[in-house]
């Protein structure tokens, strides 16, 4: 490992904010305290902390259905999401867009979103404004194997390459598009071949090695930074509990032996034991960050319960920026 | 003030006054740059302004519209050409999933300063596919906002309007406008947007009618006014949000409307200001609110069939004798 201390060390914390963040989240989901949709990044937090770490806050980042993870890894607040999540007045999105949409603009999170491969055109959006100000900046799409399917992926590939645009392409390759297995749903097994046919450079890491992904974003990302253009980075990695909610185990389409074969490879415990035995962390240091952050999210959990739900006169503020009457109009009422 | 342009001429000096007045405004579309949009509105920017704010992209429109939404809302104000009107439909996640719904479900964070212009409406032998009116579409999608000028004049004010606009809004260019001759001051002005215009003023009939139809309806009330009947004519300009205040304060005057659009009549936009004006007017009517639309049928290719389709002055002025016999 060539990269500094601090950096190994805000790669641990990052992850373990995003495991205890996600094993929360499904806490509490499974008390029905949580209303919608919940989608786990549990399993993958070596992606979005292996590649935020080599981003600043100027930079953006787009996500998916399964963005917690990304908001964390980008520096996202523990309060202000659970209050989201919880569909509390004081969170992020003040309760109007729930875990699929959490976003916060301060820390260039440019939103989970709940359209499969949506977010790769809006990203290559923020690598425009880049380029266009010259401000250095670089946006990042994070996207799942199953959105390469989709045509807004292909588009904005195209069109970032075509314009060569500061982006850089994460593909969390986790295997399963929803409920359904990649190989059932394309004839390649690696999403890199793609980049060829954008004519941008493509590479595969291990997506539980959060030191391997750090390493191949900080080149995209330094690419990008030169003017040089778009990259792919496909992170071969695993999510353990279902497409939603929190179960993980006894699913009909993949196996629990699979499941448990991924879970050796957990990219937090696997990480410790490398900072272990390179002597960057003991034990001792470890554990003290798990019980630090452990309380943060009591902390924040506290702070969400505590938190009023949006008032009903909330209902109409913010579909556009002023309000012009025609939402009156629209109940009847002359404006 | 006596110079003319025309409409899509005023469309491109409302432009280029806004990207000389604002360094964040650019434009990006399907060959609007060299070769200055397939109808000629984005003529001499790309020279003028350079390749960096006129841009050339590929024919990706949801790409398209990803662009403008995500250059919007990190802090630029985007104008992104959508050819033909039928091709939203390509974009229709960008638009309708992400452009319109960002500031909401990001609880008022984010701010989409976006126009999306895009050339609509039939006539021109174009066929089913590059030749619908899809207004009702857009305007039933919380968070945008829709403009259709129907002559020059209202063309380069609410262009600038839109420009300046910090919500998504979307301007329907009439295809077969875009030649039409107008005075059109050469400073720059803005229309507000959700302001209707009475093109008219008349006192037996109110006739609500936009883009190419606000000019059928204007030449049918030349046609009636030589019989006596006394029409008024309204365009709204603004279709979302709609200045329904105009058009009632009309009918509780005239006691008599009829809604004119090149879109279908089914599930037309016709039928929400039908049911607003019986909403907030009911009392003044003197008779059913009337609709002159398409029929419900792809626009045809055949010129003959194409003629039969779109609605024509004779047809408006058929709607407007029926609705002021009725009851008279």
């Amino acid at each position: 490992m060539e990269l500094s201390t601090e950096v190994l060390l805000d790669m641990h914390r990052r992850m373990v904010r995003i495991r205890l963040f996600e094993e929360a989240a499904g806490k509490l989901a499974e008390a029905a305290k949580l209303p919608g949709f919940l989608h786990l990044y549990v399993g993958q937090e070596a992606v979005a902390a292996g590649v935020c770490t080599t981003l600043t806050d100027d930079d953006q980042i787009t996500s998916t259905h399964r963005g917690h993870g990304h908001l964390v890894a980008k520096g996202g607040q523990f309060n202000e999401m659970m209050a989201e999540l919880m569909a509390k007045s004081t969170g992020y999105c003040k309760g109007k867009g729930g875990s699929m949409h959490i976003s916060n603009l301060d820390v260039g999170m440019l939103g989970a979103n709940g359209i499969v491969g949506a977010g790769a055109p809006i990203a290559v959006g923020a690598g425009f404004t880049n380029k266009y100000k010259d401000n250095g900046n670089v946006a990042v799409a994070f996207f799942g194997d199953g959105s390469t399917n989709i045509g807004a992926f292909h588009e904005a590939a195209n069109m970032a390459c075509a314009l060569k645009l500061p982006v850089v392409f994460i593909c969390e390759n986790n295997e399963y598009g929803e409920f359904t297995a990649r190989e059932k749903t394309m004839a390649i097994t690696d999403i890199v071949d793609r980049a060829a046919g954008y004519g941008m450079p493509g590479v595969i890491v291990d997506g539980m090695d959060v030191v391997a992904i750090h390493e191949a974003a900080s080149e995209a990302v330094a690419r990008a930074r030169r003017g040089e253009g778009p990259s792919l980075v496909e992170a071969k990695t695993y999510r353990f509990f279902n497409h939603h909610g929190v179960q993980n185990l006894g699913l009909k389409y993949r196996t629990d032996d699979e499941v448990a074969e991924w879970r050796e490879r957990d990219p937090i415990f696997s990480f410790e034991a490398r900072l272990i035995e390179h002597g960057t962390a003991s034990r001792d240091d470890i554990d003290a960050v798990w019980a630090e952050l452990r309380a943060d999210i009591e902390t924040a959990i506290q702070f969400a319960e505590d938190s009023p739900v949006p008032t009903p006169d909330q209902l109409l503020i913010d579909v556009y920026t002023v309000m012009d009457g025609s939402q009156l109009i629209e109940k009847g009422v002359p404006a | 003030m006596s110079r003319k342009l025309t409409y899509g001429q005023a469309f491109n000096e409302a432009v280029r006054q806004e990207m000389a007045a604002n360094e964040n405004v650019f434009c990006a579309g399907e060959d609007i740059g060299a070769f200055g949009g397939v109808f000629g509105t984005y003529a001499g920017l790309q020279a003028e302004f350079g390749e960096r704010r006129v841009v050339d992209t590929p024919i990706s429109e949801q790409a398209i519209i990803g662009l403008g939404v995500g250059s919007a809302v990190t802090g630029l104000r985007p104008i992104v050409d959508i050819m033909f009107m039928d091709f939203i439909c390509v974009a229709f996640d960008q638009i309708v999933n992400q452009a319109a719904k960002l500031k909401y479900m990001f609880g008022g964070a984010a701010t989409i300063p976006l126009t999306i212009s895009t050339g609509g409406g039939g006539g021109l032998s174009a066929a089913a596919q590059h030749s619908q009116s899809l207004e009702a579409l857009i305007c039933h999608i919380p968070g945008l906002k829709v403009v259709h000028p129907s002559n020059p004049y209202d063309m380069k004010g609410l262009m600038t309007s839109c420009i300046r606009e910090d919500n998504p809004t979307i301007m329907i260019k009439h295809k077969r406008l875009l030649g039409m001759q107008g005075e059109v001051p050469e400073e720059a002005y803005a229309i507000p947007l959700g302001q209707a215009n009475i093109l008219r003023p008349g006192n037996d009939v109110t006739v609500v009618g936009w883009g190419r139809m606000a000019n059928e309806a204007l030449d049918a009330a030349e046609r009636l006014a030589a019989d006596g009947i006394d029409v008024e004519v309204i365009d709204p300009r603004t279709l979302q949000p709609l200045d329904t205040a105009t058009i009632v304060e009309s009918v509780r005057k005239t006691n008599r409307v009829i809604v004119v659009h090149e879109a279908v009549r089914f599930g037309g936009l016709g039928a929400e200001v039908a049911a607003q004006i019986q909403e907030e007017a009911f009392d003044y009517l003197d008779a059913p609110v009337g609709r002159i639309a398409a029929p419900f049928s792809p626009v045809p290719f055949s010129p003959v069939l194409e003629q039969h389709y779109l609605p024509s002055t004779t047809d408006i002025e058929a709607g407007i004798r029926a609705i002021v016999a009725r009851g008279a």
